[in-house]
């Protein structure tokens, strides 16, 4: 996957990957992949709850609606998703239903 | 109290992602504890077809208080619910368990994840192709154990045929279709120059080079004088980890190495640069003891058992052991050097296994300190368990005959040895 692919943008509509568990931990959580064995630290809870919010919203922008992130943060949390898209921690949401389609509606 | 120096927050690729909002840096986080450890080690038996000269858990016999089959099972329910996403599991040689495949299935399915480490006894090729298929899930990683890139290196300190044991198995493995074995080297002074080898090794079984640190543990107290890296072997040790890192594991084991780079801490290696016992590790032996690290087998460093102090969480929660471990530590005779935050004082159980304050410097100090304070006095703590076998096996290595103490006394080979009888 090239980098341009896993930029997060957020119109975009993605999904904690089904091989990721989150661990709450008093600074955020910890995210472990069970493919790659990548070992992550989301380093704020503000960052864990934006993550599981992504899978229920239409898109990035809503997620952070929903997660309470200030406006001027917002760049700040889009690379911290950036670089959890790179380790697949986070994946573009594909499936019908969602993402996209409902974007649209 | 004194609160350690923060470390300059310099994250690294593999722990980058979050926020740059963080309240604390990670390290500060880490230092003082997690709610569960992110990598557990538990050694499933103290039996061993080998006898390592330097094995840090001092195995070769089972102990007749190892954990059962369900008495495991139920260790690994508390691991997933405690979401400790993976476990190394060691020994003793743990494939010598008779119910050591079903634990692995048992863990897998309950997802957590096993790192195992053998010396490849029990690795056929039918053996590889059930780890390569289904039944683990993807979920297992395998460490073959090498400690020499030629036979003539490997077996001097792991044994004779141990060289050949380990190289089936990673043959077999490869054979079978399981990708990334791990080809686990522990440096001593006779494989340090062998680094380009043991990665060449790695590389032609399709397998990831992982290199750790010798410590003074358990039987690796008796050679480790002769054993560790010399001053000038850290320092190519270091080069060659600094220009191949980026394709091979550590463990986290060299942190200590970290201050060949400059004061501001910016040369250390990827991972973990911070003593993580009893913080973010520790270890789980098979008798179910918990102590503060693998390297720390030692009653200095129990934390409590399983069995009889309400499980693995409980001990991991509420030891007072670890507790003191997870309070702001200061740094001590090291607090002045201006190389602390690179090293933050090195490995505890190095220091303890060769008699130095823990609060002191690394025994291998890269800033020479270490080496100062191995001259002072110092007492060499006696060892509080010991499994290696009465009567060495067969294929002992030559290295562990050799390293036989000498008798203390005349009287400890014959009760009327160098007495004179003649008055």
């Amino acid at each position: 996957m090239s980098e341009a692919d896993t930029l997060v943008s957020v119109t975009d509509g993605w999904e904690l990957s089904p091989s990721v568990a989150l661990r709450p931990e008093p600074f955020g959580a910890l995210a472990y992949h069970f493919g790659n064995r990548k070992l992550t630290f989301l380093k704020t809870p503000a960052l864990v709850t934006l993550v599981r919010a992504l899978g229920d919203a239409p898109d990035v922008a809503a997620a952070m609606d929903a997660a309470g992130v200030p406006e001027q943060q917002r760049p700040a949390y889009l690379a911290a998703l950036t670089g959890l898209a790179r380790t697949d921690m986070i994946r573009p949401r594909t499936e019908p239903g969602s993402g996209a389609e409902r974007r649209a509606s | 109290m004194t609160l350690a120096p923060e470390r300059p927050a310099a994250p690294r690729p593999a722990m980058a992602a979050g926020s740059p909002t963080a309240p604390a840096s990670l390290v500060q986080q880490f230092e003082l504890g997690l709610d569960a450890p992110i990598c557990l080690t538990w050694e499933l038996t103290y039996a061993c077809n080998l006898a390592c000269a330097h094995c840090l858990s001092s195995s070769g016999r089972r102990d007749p208080r190892e954990l059962s089959t369900e008495q495991c099972k139920a260790v690994i329910d508390e691991l997933e619910r405690m979401q400790v996403f993976y476990v190394n599991i060691g020994g003793g040689e743990p494939t010598v368990r008779p119910d050591f495949w079903e634990l692995v299935e048992y863990a897998v399915a309950h997802h957590v994840g096993v790192k195992f480490s053998t010396n490849g006894v029990r690795l056929t090729p039918e053996r590889a192709r059930w780890l390569a298929g289904p039944a683990t899930g993807g979920y297992v990683d395998v460490q073959i154990s090498l400690d020499g890139a030629t036979a003539e290196v490997n077996d001097r300190v792991r044994g004779p045929g141990s060289y050949d044991t380990a190289i089936t198995a990673l043959r077999n493995l490869h054979e079978a279709g399981f990708a990334d074995a791990k080809v686990s080297v522990v440096c001593t002074r006779e494989n340090i120059g062998q680094l380009d080898e043991f990665k060449a090794i790695a590389d032609r079984y399709g397998a990831t080079l992982r290199l750790t640190r010798l410590r003074p543990s358990g039987r690796g107290a008796d050679v480790w004088d002769e054993l560790h890296p010399l001053p000038a072997q850290q320092r190519e040790l270091y080069d060659w980890l600094m220009a191949n890192g980026e394709k091979v594991l550590t463990g986290d084991s060299f942190f200590h190495l970290a201050a060949f780079g400059p004061e501001d801490g910016s040369g250390a290696l990827p991972g973990l640069n911070l003593c993580g016992a009893g913080r973010v590790v520790c270890l789980i032996d098979p008798i179910g003891d918990v102590y503060a690290c693998p390297f720390a087998i030692h009653e200095e460093f129990l934390a409590g058992n399983i069995l009889t102090d309400g499980g693995f969480g409980r001990v991991w929660q509420d030891s007072e052991l670890f507790a003191e471990l997870r309070a702001p530590q200061t740094g001590g005779a090291c607090a002045s050097c201006s190389f602390y935050d690179s090293c933050r004082g090195g490995c505890m159980a190095a220091k303890f296994f060769t008699g130095l304050p823990l609060d002191g410097p690394d025994p291998e100090c890269v800033q020479g300190y270490g080496e100062h304070a191995l001259t002072a006095p110092r007492e060499v703590p006696a060892a509080s368990q010991d499994h290696s076998r009465v009567v060495p096996p067969r294929n002992a290595p030559v290295l562990l005959t050799l390293q036989r103490r000498p008798p203390a006394s005349a009287c400890d080979e014959s009760p009327l040895a160098g007495m004179d009888l003649s008055s």
